[in-house]
């Protein structure tokens, strides 16, 4: 077991390879099975009737008419799910202070934003359902309406949660250093206030749910899809009151969640009873206009910041208020301020300088959630640092890489640990620049800009650096009380045929999990990856454990496989040495086959090892208990993150009569340690790149003086598009953690996290010779040309 | 509607007899008038491959073809569909049609979650049966009506542009029929 895990030359080496991920053949035959598609039954279809009002008294339902439709089975209202549903509340105890109002699956008496789910119905069909929906009448009182950050602010405003002091959620402060003096004596000072919209996940598939009560068993099943079954199976159990071994929560195939499906959502909870109400099979799946108004949104921060350097451009201070609104409640159980919190403490992240404060408030409004989307906090930090050491160069007139060379954290002066208290193991901030100024041709790059400028064409070259947090450790979210778990579990078993079979905690959401479980596995105990199954997303089969969240499939459940699979290889070893009369450790296996350690001459294959120990145990020595099934648990230990980095570069042109960006070509640099699969990783880059273009460029839920949502459509939202997208080119490099055998750490946020940031200083450097600047995200055509006073 | 006390049913039970061949097979159901041709394919024939993401035109996840050319599903009542041959993702995977560009997919990692596939292959098809040797530009355009979340579009585009190449050189082999 000592072969180097980066050696792809021997046989069954796969971490490190990029080979196709078995289950994708299944999709692209039209063979998916997600939740939307599910059908069981006697099943039943829910619909809810939303709130109109973004802030409104209830005064009355009516439901008669409703209910006498034929083909409803239930009409219910917040009332009749409070009567076997406990309330809940979007709070963790180590964000100190912090307040959310407990919430319920319907609201009782007052909804809080344009789009809340008020009344239930259950019936034959989805379209009987909706039907039934326009029977019902709610009276409504309208009430005082809290839309933007500063009217949330204003003493004696109105307020979202009447009764209380006012519409804070959170604050938080860091202060560091001698924030005051270094700014004092700084030879320069760069200040911006920058805003970041709200945008949504959009995953193609929305919100899909099945859940099915059998009141003869006391059993709940829950077809869900989400990443994280365990966390809803505990959360089902506790607020229904079903004991947790008989709450089933089962994630098949779903079609993206980004985090956005790991939320509890009240439509999903309010299924959840009235399955348990009718004692039948319930399903809800979100239509896209119910997704814009109902799934948790994100970013929407106002940042002011300010840096101070010395005359040489050496940082020497930050100083950061972010504020940002994130809706009536704070989400359950993850809550809302994480973001913030993030971002206060990721900024700077890359730099050396030790004097930092920050204030974080998080404010309550009359809009839907705002909660953890892809990179949370990341692409808001990176874009506030990385615009300001641009600002920073341009004054103390550095090239932007040279400004950054000459204030990233040396590689090789780490651990370090930030002056927002995060710990870094170690990172390659210095390498990673090297290296993206290799891939872009940075000098022709910016000749060919210069040349073009004459021209009148105004392309714009940006880079940011980046920290990415991946495998967070308990200090995360169970400090604070959440039950979410920061370790994984897998089963794995030689079958008698002698095959491997691994039930994963970790779960798939088409990132490639099962893929690169099953080569960490076949790696690790030498057999040809067909011969390696991978079960995930079922709370029945699979042991307990976080699942897929904050890039911790590779690292943490990719680990968890990892020790699994030697524990199991150990077992083998040594039944095959019974058999074989050797010392097990003399013995070790390749494609299948138990082999000598040392000439790796073939002794015996593993299915003859699974078959006299399932088959003729009576021919092993007396008192032998062959384990050929392993049942492992992983918790990571060391840094509480394992923290990665790299480098984003962008070119554009910008259209200075219309305000269009065109996006040329998108460059990142990444390290995020070892690396299982190439291939899925370039993917992972590349699709969080674009989520974060789109976010940088279109991305915008847009909202009237009234609280309605105006673009909640997919005609009205604008995603990115293929014609839209530049090519992506990457390079890597690679430090592993020395915390786990494997190595490996997250990659799934690392695109998003400084696509926007990159495009933003890109802009502001293609709009340089018209003294016009940028600062607000996404940054439009219309933002452009009022930024160039053309509009 | 015979058999039926005319009283008990309102607009919302009339069905209308539609007749169509789906996937090579003859297939005559009762659809309500309101039914669109994607909700038919998934919920009636439990063709499940078809994915509905946006239900108005904007996303291509429930593309099909129609008489041979790609429809949006979402779009089109199953009624106007009466007479018609559809054929969607699991027909097409069966003829052998889409192979060689879901191998390609395949071996690309062209996809992730999968739920853009079916309408993302249906498209693929149709530009290469109406524009020979698409330019990586023409093929980005092309699927302008197809939305992907998950992958970042560009390997996407690189396994139609290697299947275009592909077709052409087998094209021009088999003696350059068009
Ligand atoms: S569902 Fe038809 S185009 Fe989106
Ligand atoms: S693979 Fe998920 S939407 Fe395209």
């Amino acid at each position: 077991m000592s072969a180097p895990l980066t050696s792809l030359d021997r046989p069954n080496s796969y971490i490190g390879r990029s080979v196709p991920r078995p289950n994708a053949k299944r999709l692209l035959a039209g063979r998916g099975r997600y939740v939307s598609d599910l059908r069981l039954p006697r099943m039943l279809h829910a619909a809810f009737l939303r709130s109109p009002h973004a802030h409104a008294k209830i005064v009355s339902i009516n439901i008669d008419e409703a209910r006498a439709l034929e083909g409803v089975h239930l009409v219910a209202t917040g009332a009749d799910l409070a009567k076997i549903c406990t309330p809940w509340t979007g709070t963790l105890d180590h964000f100190k202070g912090m307040t959310s109002a407990p919430q319920l699956p319907l609201p009782l008496d007052r909804v809080v934003w344009a789009g809340q789910a008020v009344v239930a119905v259950v019936a034959e069909s989805r379209a009987i359902a909706e039907d039934a929906l326009e029977l019902i009448e709610v009276d409504y009182e309208d009430l005082p309406v809290v839309v933007d950050i500063d009217s949330a602010r204003e003493a004696g405003g109105p307020l979202v949660n009447p009764g209380t002091a006012n519409n804070t959620c959170f604050r938080s402060q860091l202060d560091n250093g001698t924030v005051d003096d270094a700014f004092a004596h700084a030879a320069h000072v760069v200040e911006e206030e920058f805003t970041f919209g709200r945008h949504t996940a959009v995953t193609l598939e929305p919100r899909a749910i099945v859940a099915e009560y059998d009141p003869s068993a006391g059993m709940l099943t829950v077809h869900h899809g989400t990443q994280t079954p365990y966390q809803f199976q505990d959360l089902y159990s506790r607020h229904y009151g079903i004991p947790e071994a008989r709450v089933r929560v089962i994630a098949t195939d779903i079609g993206g969640s980004f985090g956005m499906k790991l939320h509890v959502y009240h439509e999903d909870m309010a299924v959840v009873g009235l399955s348990i109400l009718l004692g039948r099979p319930v399903k809800y799946l979100a239509d896209r206009m119910e997704s814009f108004v109902s799934d948790i949104h994100a970013r929407d921060h106002r940042v002011r910041a300010r840096m101070a350097l010395d005359a040489k451009g050496e940082i020497l201070a930050m100083d950061v208020v972010d504020l940002t609104a994130i809706g009536a409640f704070s989400t359950y159980p993850r809550t809302s301020v994480v973001e913030g919190n993030q971002v206060i403490r990721l900024i700077g992240a890359p730099y050396r300088f030790r004097n930092y404060r920050a204030t974080l408030e998080v404010i309550f409004q009359n809009k839907v959630q705002t909660s953890q989307y892809r990179a949370v906090g990341h692409p808001i930090a990176c874009a506030v640092t990385e615009r300001l050491v641009d600002m920073a160069a341009s004054k103390v007139g550095l090239d932007p890489f040279v400004i950054r060379a000459q204030n990233v954290i040396a590689d090789d002066a780490y651990p370090q640990t930030s002056p927002t208290g995060y710990r870094f193991e170690a990172l390659s901030h210095q390498a990673c620049l090297k290296r993206l100024h290799e891939i872009m041709d940075y000098g022709s790059l910016r000749a060919e800009q210069a040349d073009l400028r004459k021209r009148g064409v105004y392309r714009g070259i940006g880079i940011a650096a980046f920290v990415e947090i991946t495998n967070p450790s308990p200090a995360f979210y169970g400090v604070g009380g959440a039950r979410i778990s920061s370790q994984d579990g897998a089963i794995v078993s030689l079958t008698p045929s002698g095959e491997v079979r691994c039930l994963i905690s970790v779960t798939e959401q088409g990132q490639g999990t099962e893929a690169i479980i099953s080569q960490i596995v076949a790696d690790q105990l030498g057999l040809a990856q067909e011969r390696v199954k991978v079960i995930t997303g079922d709370t029945e089969v699979t042991p307990h454990g976080g699942a897929t969240w904050a890039c911790r499939g590779a690292g943490i459940g990719g680990e968890t496989a990892l020790q699994a699979t030697r524990a199991l290889k150990r077992n083998i070893l040594e039944i095959a040495a019974l058999i074989l009369q050797e010392q097990p450790s003399a013995l070790d296996i390749v494609d299948g086959e138990v082999v000598d350690a040392a000439t790796r001459k073939q002794r015996l294959p593993i299915f003859e090892i699974a078959r006299i120990a399932y088959f003729r145990s009576d021919t092993l020595p007396p008192g032998t208990q062959a384990q050929l099934t392993v049942s492992h648990h992983f918790a990571p230990q060391g840094y509480p993150f394992a923290f990665t980095n790299g480098i984003q570069g962008c070119s554009l042109e910008v259209d200075v009569e219309t305000g269009l960006i065109k996006l040329l070509k998108h460059f990142i640099v990444e390290d995020c340690g070892r690396v299982i699969n190439p291939m899925l990783v370039d993917e992972q880059l590349r699709g969080g790149i674009v989520q974060g273009l789109g976010a940088a460029l279109f991305e915008e839920c847009r909202y009237s003086e009234t609280g309605q949502l105006m673009n909640g459509s997919l005609a009205d939202y604008l995603v990115p598009m293929p014609m839209e997208m530049p090519d992506i080119v990457i390079a890597h490099v690679e430090t592993p953690t020395a915390d786990t055998e494997l190595g490996a750490k997250g990659v799934g946020e690392a695109g998003t996290a400084a696509a926007s940031a990159s495009v933003l200083n890109a802009v502001n450097d293609a709009l340089a010779p018209f003294d016009a600047t940028i600062s607000s995200i996404p940054i439009t055509p219309a933002k452009v040309l009022k930024a160039l006073k053309r509009f | 509607m015979s058999g039926f006390d005319g009283g008990l049913l309102d607009e919302a039970d009339e069905t209308v007899r539609i007749r169509f061949v789906v996937n090579g097979r003859k297939i005559a159901c009762e659809v309500a008038p309101r039914e669109t041709l994607v909700d038919c394919l998934r919920d009636r024939l439990e063709l499940t491959g078809t994915h509905a993401g946006c239900e108005m035109g904007a996303c291509g996840a429930c593309l099909v073809q129609l008489d041979g050319r790609a429809v949006h599903s979402c779009l089109i009542f199953a009624v106007q569909a009466d007479g018609a041959k559809i054929d969607t993702i699991e027909g097409l995977t069966e003829s052998g049609l889409l192979a060689d560009l879901q191998a390609e997919f395949h071996r690309r990692n062209a996809l992730q979650c999968g739920f853009c596939t079916p309408g993302m292959l249906v498209n693929a098809q149709e530009l290469l049966s109406q524009v020979a040797e698409p330019s990586r530009e023409d093929i980005r355009d092309a699927l302008s009506g197809n939305y992907c979340r998950c992958t970042g579009y560009e390997a996407i585009v690189d396994a139609i542009d290697s299947v275009a190449k592909e077709r052409m050189k087998a094209r021009s082999e088999g003696g350059g029929a068009t």
